[in-house]
């Protein structure tokens, strides 16, 4: 399985650049492209785990539709340069942002343990490598089988939350109410 | 063979560069799309652990979360933009009104 590794490493290590230029780059715009990148590598680890449907979605709604509405505000705000004008008078802010960065690599390293941790409490629970039934989990038919039978009620409110994401957004960006 | 804990792995290391995201950046549009890098190692996670026990829900689960982001996104960006019209910048630091 020699690949199937070699995939794993590519994309992964594709995901986690295009995150960390996400998050070190001054230039929002190139933040919103890198993230794409992102995504599009995620995309193709969710088919390295039998979940087409996932990859595709991933594709055609984060980095189709979210992506392109924040392109569109970065574009409407035109905030191509980031806070130059802001670090000049908070040179005070540099020891909380350290603090900060220093407490997200804490996170990481805790949220490995605790996530091994898991895997090593279930083990019974867990196959390992191969899935059971790959055909099954990616299957179509029985995601839009268990969408509306036993995910049927969160798929409702699912439609509520959309509504109300809708009106709230055209009244907080409306010019005056 | 790539196993559960190379995806866990990974989903933990993207999960934490998006928190330093929302740490570390001034730029509130650079922070929502450092949420959205934390929304996605959880989805990674989510259809890994499906995958492991052989069932569908995480996909399921990913589905809502990538329906929750789409809705957090735009009422997101729509107080961004609210924002931007009043203070004339993207600086979190910048808005202290409600400052004590």
């Amino acid at each position: 399985m020699g690949t199937e590794l070699l995939l794993f490493y590519l994309f992964g290590g594709v995901a986690v650049t295009a995150s960390l230029l996400v998050v070190l780059g001054r230039n929002p715009m190139h933040s919103v492209l890198l993230l794409i990148v992102s995504f599009a590598a995620l995309a193709a680890l969710y088919i390295t785990l039998d979940s087409p449907f996932a990859a595709v979605i991933q594709i055609i709604i984060y980095a189709g539709a979210i992506m392109v509405l924040f392109l569109f505000v970065v574009m409407l705000l035109n905030a191509h340069k980031e806070d130059e004008y802001v670090s000049g008078g908070a040179q005070t802010m540099k020891k909380p942002l350290y603090a900060g960065a220093l407490l997200a690599v804490v996170l990481a390293a805790e949220l490995v343990w605790a996530l091994l941790r898991t895997d090593r409490a279930t083990d019974g629970l867990l196959t390992g490598g191969a899935a059971p039934d790959a055909v099954a989990i990616g299957d179509v038919r029985v995601l839009g089988q268990l969408l509306f039978t036993d995910y049927a009620f969160a798929f409702e409110v699912t439609s509520i939350l959309i509504i109300v994401a809708m009106v709230g957004a055209v009244v907080l960006a409306k010019r005056e109410l | 063979m790539v196993t559960l804990e190379h995806y866990l792995i990974l989903s933990a290391i993207l999960f934490a560069t998006g928190t330093v995201g929302v740490f570390l950046r001034r730029n509130v549009i650079t922070m929502l799309l450092s949420i959205e890098v934390m929304l996605n190692a959880v989805n990674l996670a989510f259809i890994a652990f499906g995958r492991t026990i052989g069932s569908a829900d995480g996909q399921v689960i990913m589905f809502f979360v990538v329906t929750v982001a789409a809705a957090e996104a735009a009422v997101g960006l729509a107080l961004v933009i609210a924002l931007f019209r009043h203070r004339e910048t993207l600086n979190p630091d910048m808005f202290t009104s409600l400052k004590w």
